[in-house]
């Protein structure tokens, strides 16, 4: 059994702190359901794990989280509006069909968002691609025909999509391999961040 | 049973038989004076009796379920592939329990057995159950047993249909609902299956009105197609090609009306003669009667949701891609009324190609999931 105080990875930490204890969660594409099984234990939320992958269920299962295996592609119509407080999204969006619409059904089904995803605007990939290659990144490591990411994104493609949608964004985070929010990150988030996070509500 | 005894099985089982003398009233506004229940056991109830397992079965199904009646036995009970030594439903660490549903015709209570107000064999008198009734049988089952509360309860198809009237009637006796391959009610074109069932047994000049006990017969033939027209709809499209495809048994089309031309025919004949003779059509009428009138969300305005708010138990709600009888939108149904309720529920959608009948069987992603579930059952014991 894990420990509740095990070291997490930095960018879930960022989204467990995002969490308020005892929230009602919906986590879009909870792969082995690590995330939720965590919130579980240290903000000892209550809600669903939402995850495609046959593979996935059965770890879901083990990691004593709620499971339901089903295509994020076909929305989340089963789901009431406001029924959750936070819908997470979790490097997901960036392999999801209609991703503008998954976003407006995450705020609809829930009162905020968290979103993370691989920031295609990072300057490892700035630089493949000047060198007129698609970029293989530590975050992005298929390659451009068996990449299972079709919506790759800057930060700054995700906030204008936010405007358009009106989408208000409450807190943005980037982080690098390393995991650290150095000052750079800080000046230059979508040039040094591989992963960006973002919370945001409806406007 | 096989020459050497599998050591992942229950090994050779015997059937109990326990009688009620207190009368059981019956949803449908009938009343059972009195009733016997035959049901089987594996594995050991531990001190606390809270290792206990409530296994369902389904319409064709009985007590049953696992293990062999004699060395001799030839088969396995209906779900020998989950129950045993090391299997999901592992007998070295919960107490199984499964039981002949009232109606029935392998011990328990049913149509063929003797109405103690007439002296005589019920046949059409047989009061029509519910799986309410079932699930009121089953709980002074328990009682009997000195079962105050299952681990878990669970089955496929019809039986996972008593799965959730388990979780609505009594939601402090289970505490994990694990529903297979089910359906909170039947669709229009289920209901029609079963009536073409029903006619096919009912039109047989055997049938005498449901009292061919009393003329030394049985409607086979009714039966017999009943059970082909089953077979057809629990199998897929896809699984059919594969195990039968157009294959002829003697290699050419003989132009002959009568005889046994393609493999598939061939495997409708065995399976129809391999019921018959086992099998009280009373009960297969029964039975189908019970899957149509299955409906909980009926008590509460339609609203699966409502008539699923008093459930406490956790679920797991599984169904299989290809099975267009209790296709997985019916799982789905169910599974949105307990997130409506905020009721613990996980949903796995298995991928297999073998239609209705894939709970029946051993299909790695399908015996993985139980397993995993079984596991968490055992965590909380």
């Amino acid at each position: 059994m894990t420990s509740p105080v095990e070291p997490i990875r930095p960018d879930y930490a960022i989204i467990v702190e995002w969490i308020a204890p005892e929230s009602r969660v919906l986590d879009l594409g909870c792969g082995d359901g690590y995330l939720m099984s965590y919130l579980r234990r240290v903000k000892r939320v209550a809600g669903y794990g939402l995850e495609i992958d046959a593979d996935h269920i059965p770890q879901c299962i083990r990691a004593g989280i709620n499971v339901i295996q089903m295509d994020l592609d076909k929305g989340l119509a089963e789901f009431d509006d406001n029924s959750f407080d936070y819908v997470v999204l979790s490097l997901t969006l960036q392999a999801i069909r209609y991703p503008d619409r998954l976003l407006g059904e995450m705020l609809r089904v829930g009162r905020q968002g968290i979103v993370t995803f691989p920031n295609f605007g990072h300057w490892q990939s700035r630089a493949q691609l000047l060198r007129g290659r698609m970029p293989v990144t530590r975050t992005l490591p298929n390659r451009w025909f068996d990449t299972p990411n079709i919506h790759l994104c800057t930060l700054r493609d995700f906030e204008a999509l936010c405007t358009d949608l009106g989408i208000h964004v409450l807190e943005r985070h980037a982080v690098d391999h390393a995991h650290k929010t150095s000052m750079g990150l800080r000046l230059f988030p979508n040039l040094l961040g591989e992963i960006a996070l973002y919370r945001f509500r409806r406007r | 049973m096989p020459e050497e005894m599998p050591t992942d099985s229950v090994g050779v089982v015997t059937p109990g038989t326990l009688h009620f003398d207190r009368p059981l009233a019956l949803a449908g506004g009938g009343l059972l004076p009195e009733f016997d229940l035959t049901y089987e056991t594996y594995g050991r109830l531990n001190p606390d009796r809270s290792n206990a397992v409530l296994v369902c079965h389904a319409l064709s199904g009985n007590h049953h379920a696992a293990g062999y009646h004699s060395p001799e036995d030839r088969r396995p009970g209906w779900w020998d592939t989950m129950i045993g030594p090391g299997k999901p439903l592992d007998t070295e660490r919960f107490h199984v329990v499964c039981c002949n549903n009232l109606g029935g015709c392998s011990g328990s209570t049913g149509p063929a057995s003797i109405n103690p107000d007439t002296g005589s064999r019920y046949g059409p008198d047989f009061p029509i159950v519910t799986v309410r009734d079932w699930v009121a049988s089953q709980a002074r089952l328990s009682d009997a047993l000195g079962i105050e509360q299952w681990a878990a309860v669970m089955g496929g198809s019809l039986g996972g249909m008593q799965v959730l009237q388990w979780a609505i009637d009594f939601p402090v006796r289970i505490r994990h609902a694990i529903v297979i391959a089910a359906a909170s009610k039947l669709t229009a074109q289920n209901i029609a299956f079963n009536e073409v069932a029903r006619q096919a047994i009912r039109s047989d000049p055997d049938f005498h009105g449901g009292r061919y006990y009393d003329f030394d017969t049985e409607p086979t033939r009714g039966l017999r197609l009943a059970r082909m027209l089953g077979h057809i709809t629990y199998l897929s499209d896809d699984i059919m090609r594969e195990r039968f495809g157009r294959d002829l048994r003697e290699g050419r089309i003989n132009f002959d009306m009568e005889g046994v031309e393609f493999e598939v025919e061939s495997y409708l004949r065995y399976q129809a003669d391999s019921f018959v003779g086992g099998f009280d059509a009373n009960t297969y009428l029964l039975m189908t009667k019970v899957l149509d009138y299955f409906d909980p969300a009926a008590g509460a305005g339609g609203d699966l949701a409502k008539a699923l708010s008093p459930a406490q138990a956790d679920f797991l709600v599984v169904s299989f891609s290809s099975d267009w009888r209790f296709a997985p939108p019916r799982s789905r149904e169910i599974v949105k009324a307990l997130h409506d309720n905020d009721i613990n529920v996980s949903y796995a959608e298995i991928e297999a190609h073998h239609g209705h009948d894939a709970f029946l069987l051993r299909i790695p992603r399908y015996v993985e999931l139980l397993r995993a579930y079984m596991e968490r059952v055992e965590a909380g014991l």
